[in-house]
Order: C-alpha cells, then sequence, then structure tokens
C-alpha cells in the first residue's frame, strides 16, 4: 500500500515580463517561502527538495539548480532536477509525490521556475539542426501546422481559437498572480492581432515570462483540513518521430491520461475541472480530446463548456495563455487544480470543485505529466 | 559617477561544438551530395524514413535496405511564418511544411519556395529543387515547389497528419 499524499501548501510568485527586483535565488525563494508558510511549517520540516525547469538554453544559466541550495534551504538535504522540457512543472510534481507515496520522505518542498527574461526562448527554440534547412521558428513553428491539420481533421471553425484566447484572458483577469492582464479583450481583438505563425494569431499565444511555483507536500495533512489529496498521478512519453505518428492526439497523452483516471478510480466525467496545458488557444480542444474529457473539444468550447461558469471549466487562472515561466507552468497547472479542490482560488473558484485534473506537456509534445487530487483523502 | 544600481547586465554564451553524422546520415548526406533523396526501409513494417533513421523507433529494429524517393511530394499540413525573429535566416513570410515524399512514410519539415504563401493548400503537390552547389545537408534542397499537378485528397495522406 502506498501512502497518501496530501498538498498542504501552496505558493506562487507574481507572474510578469520581468521580475527585476529579484534574482533567480530570490525569485524561487519568493514562491518557496510562501509555500511554507501556507503549510505553516518551516524550512527544516522540509526532508528533501525537488525542482524542475525547462531547458536551461531558456535562461542562458548551465545548471542552476547548483547554486540554489541555499536559497531553497536544502543545504545537507536530498535535492534533485527533472528534466522534461515543457512538461516539467508536472513531472516534477509527480516525482515530489512519489517520494512520499513511496514511504522515502515525509516531508517534500518542490520547486519550478524560469526567468524568461534572463534569455530569449524564441530564440533557443530556433536554433539550427545540423544538416537540416532553416525550417525552426520557435515553438509555435513547430505547433502551427498540427493545429492546421486538427482544424482540417475536425472541420473546426475558426474562431475556437478566438474563443479560447478570450476567455482565458477573462480568467485571468480574476487572478491577481496573472502576467497578462488584457480587460478589453474581445473576439474582434483576437481576430485583429497580427498572424504569427500561420494559422497562431498573435493574441492566441502565450507570453514569455518571470516566475515560479512551489508546493509543500506530506504523508500528513499537517492539521490542514483543506488540504488537497493526490488520487493519481502519471507520466507518459514518446518518440517525436515515428511512422504514422498522431501528432495531433499522441498516444502517450492519451496513455498518460487513461493510467491517472484508472489511479484515480475515476471516470473523466468524474472531472469537475482542470488545469490544461494551453500555450497556444488551439491546444484547448485538442487537449480535451486527448485526455478524454471531450469527445469534440472545439464544440464543448463553442458551447462555453469550459468557461468559468460552464460545466467544465477549463484554465480557471488564465492558464499558459496568460502566465508562461515555462519550466514552473506545468506545476502552476498542478497547484492551480489544487488550490479549486481546496476551495482557495479566490475569484476563480469553481463552486464545489472536488476533483481536478492538471495536465503539461512538453517537447514536439513527447512529453505528458498528470495528476487528479480531490478534497477528500483516497480510500 | 551613479547610484543606481546595477540590475542587469548581458553576458552573451557562445558554444562552438562538432556534431558527428553517424554512418547512416553520412550515407544519406552522400547521396545527397549526388543529387539524390534516400531514405531507409524497415524490415518489419515496411515503413520508409527520410530522413533515414539508423533504427525504426515503432519496432526498435535495424533499418537495412536503402532506398531512393521523391523527388515529388505532398504537402500534408504547413505553416506561414509571417513576422521576423532573432535568428532567422529566411526574410518573412514563408511557408514551412511537412512534406510527405513520395515512397516514404514520414512527412519532412521543409520549406516550401516559388509560391505564394497565401495559395499553399494541404494536399498540394510539390517537387525538389536542388541548390546549384550541393552541400552535405538537407538544405542543398533549396525548398519543394508547385509540380504543376493537381492537388491530392486529404483522405489519402490523413494517415499521415
Ligand atoms: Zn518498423
Amino acid at each position: 500500500m502506498s501512502t497518501p499524499v496530501a498538498i498542504t501548501g501552496i505558493g506562487q510568485t507574481r507572474y510578469a515580463a520581468k521580475r527585476d527586483d529579484l534574482s533567480m535565488p530570490g525569485l524561487v525563494r519568493e514562491a518557496a517561502k510562501r509555500a511554507l508558510d501556507d503549510a505553516g511549517v518551516d524550512w527544516s520540516d522540509i526532508d528533501a527538495v525537488v525542482l524542475g525547469k525547462a531547458p536551461d538554453m531558456f535562461e542562458g544559466v548551465v545548471q542552476p539548480e547548483l547554486f540554489l541550495a541555499g536559497a531553497l534551504g536544502a543545504v545537507g538535504k536530498p535535492m534533485m532536477r527533472v528534466h522534461t522540457a515543457g512538461s516539467v512543472g508536472g513531472s516534477t510534481a509527480v516525482v515530489a509525490s512519489h517520494l512520499i507515496s513511496s514511504g522515502v520522505h515525509k516531508r517534500i518542498l518542490t520547486v519550478a521556475w524560469e526567468k524568461q527574461s534572463e534569455s530569449n526562448a524564441m530564440w533557443a527554440l530556433s536554433q539550427r539542426f545540423p544538416f537540416a534547412p532553416p525550417t525552426t521558428a520557435g515553438a509555435g513553428g513547430y505547433f502551427a501546422p498540427i493545429i492546421r491539420a486538427y482544424m482540417r481533421r475536425t472541420d473546426a471553425p475558426e474562431h475556437i481559437g478566438w474563443q479560447v484566447a478570450v476567455k482565458d484572458r477573462q480568467n485571468a483577469a480574476l487572478n491577481p498572480l496573472a502576467h497578462l492582464q488584457i480587460p478589453d479583450i474581445s473576439l474582434e481583438k483576437v481576430q485583429a492581432s497580427p498572424m504569427l505563425w500561420d494559422p497562431i494569431r498573435y493574441l492566441e499565444t502565450c507570453p514569455s515570462s518571470d516566475g515560479a511555483c512551489a508546493m509543500v507536500m506530506s504523508c500528513e495533512d499537517d492539521g490542514h483540513k483543506d488540504a488537497a489529496w493526490v488520487h493519481g498521478t502519471a507520466m507518459r512519453s514518446e518518440p517525436m518521430l515515428f511512422a504514422g505518428r498522431d501528432e495531433v492526439s499522441p498516444q502517450a497523452g492519451k496513455d498518460c491520461a487513461r493510467d491517472a483516471y484508472a489511479e484515480a478510480g475515476i471516470t473523466p466525467a468524474d472531472i469537475d475541472c482542470a488545469e490544461l496545458y494551453v500555450p497556444f488557444s488551439w491546444y484547448e480542444p485538442m487537449w480535451l480530446e486527448n485526455v478524454g474529457l471531450a469527445e469534440s473539444g472545439w464544440r464543448a468550447v463553442d458551447e462555453g463548456r469550459t468557461a468559468l461558469g460552464g460545466d467544465l471549466p477549463i484554465n480557471m487562472s488564465g492558464g499558459v495563455l496568460s502566465s508562461n515561466p515555462i519550466g514552473a507552468s506545468g506545476m502552476i497547472r498542478f497547484a492551480e487544480a489544487a488550490l479549486q479542490v481546496r476551495g482557495r482560488a479566490g475569484a476563480h473558484q469553481v463552486d464545489g470543485a472536488k476533483l481536478a485534473l492538471g495536465h503539461a506537456y512538453g517537447g514536439g509534445s513527447q512529453f505528458f505529466s498528470m495528476w487528479i487530487v480531490g478534497s477528500e483523502r483516497p480510500s | 559617477m551613479s547610484d543606481d544600481p546595477v540590475t542587469r547586465f548581458k553576458a552573451p554564451v557562445r558554444l562552438d561544438y562538432t556534431v558527428t553524422a553517424g554512418s547512416v546520415t553520412a550515407d544519406f548526406l552522400r547521396e545527397i551530395l549526388k543529387g539524390r533523396l534516400v531514405g531507409r526501409r524497415c524490415p518489419d513494417c515496411r515503413c520508409v524514413y527520410l530522413p533515414p533513421r539508423s533504427a525504426c523507433p515503432t519496432c526498435g529494429v535495424i533499418t537495412t535496405e536503402q532506398i531512393e524517393v521523391g523527388p515529388n511530394g505532398t504537402v500534408t499540413t504547413f505553416s506561414v511564418i509571417r513576422f521576423p525573429f532573432e535568428g532567422q535566416v529566411l526574410e518573412p513570410p514563408y511557408a514551412c511544411a511537412h512534406v510527405l515524399v513520395d515512397g516514404t512514410d514520414t512527412p519532412l519539415l521543409h520549406i516550401v519556395g516559388n509560391c505564394d504563401v497565401d495559395d499553399m493548400r494541404m494536399g498540394m503537390r510539390v517537387r525538389a529543387v536542388w541548390a546549384e552547389e550541393l552541400k552535405p545537408t538537407l538544405a542543398s534542397v533549396r525548398y519543394f515547389e508547385p509540380n504543376g499537378e493537381p492537388d491530392v485528397t486529404y483522405d489519402s495522406f490523413s494517415g499521415h497528419v
């Protein structure tokens, strides 16, 4: 039998294009301290620290974990870094939870971050591969043809992407930590924004953000009656290229979702709300189908089901479309799912949320990580 | 002397490295120097990989059979890059496409040229246009251009997108 895992503390920085007020150690410490305060524990109560961030080239500091041990109170304690591209924030939380469920540690601090302002991720993601034509053009350059393939496959109308772009920014207006605040966002505004990677428009993309997210996980609820409990975790991967690969709805994503639901002993219909990793608006309908939350993702969007007041709210926090410190973006999804089942999401709370899904993906849709968290201790 | 605190300074990072192509890619690049696209076939699932893979990622077996493919192909999907960014090589707007080269099973990411970006279509038939001077890189195919054949139906390539 594995040990139940409680999320007793959640800390996030505010997200912004540039956090010039903080160094990288200061940034991670801000999130970590908030998580400890929320959990009501001190640095000395932590047994181990598990970190995650996106590839080092994204902020130009190689192996930054080596100089963060002090800032995170990890001196003399076990500390490890997880490394799964954009999905890393999610995978890091999963690894941290396993160190408790397996009985190795009793209480863990997990942190993920990115200080995008310290380098240029668009540049880092546009490096020419050896022996190859100059086709690299950031993440959007990679995902735009796949989005076009989804639109063709499902006959989805163009306005679906605009609807997600509007909905997530409306949600962000209810989240004081969110980076993008566009109170006058509208379908017209999204439609009129410049075309970057056709068919992706400027307002359908995520920003570049600085920020960090942290959680304290424990084998006990530590006296917190509102702790969130981990009901299921899963990670899956697949190669970036193989004959017959479904890039629109990767098998690894489907398998990851199936594993998570099975471990939680639920079906997708039991999920009250979800935070999905959506860096480009079209990935909301695409992932809704991939993780089994909707048969037709775009129809769910079109019918308003994924809005905060709908029956399947998605990205209540404003999502990656509103805040994107890449390495932290996955963990923010996981932490926001936990906030929902704790009833602590403030103005973007879904009434009565009992089971929530956190989701992240990375690389060329090669890595997937998910968790399902609930308000009740798993039986 | 200013009392303004230093909050940021630029520290450019540079890394020079040598890439070893490996025998399978080296074979492929030698054929490129002759103006030929040569993929590799998996002995189990019979899928043809271009650029060639030393092993089939699906079956996990070594690929042995070399097979000349192209020069025609089909655009299965694409994007048009419409904005400038740091490190960009081509001038926007330009089209990046998944080109399923005839005789292969894995779409190749390449440029489509000699075509108005607003005329780009899924199912468009294209052919490889070679550079005058061939070098050991897939960029020796300057781009793919419309070959004049009628578009093919979506159903004929939907298993590859
Ligand atoms: Zn095979």
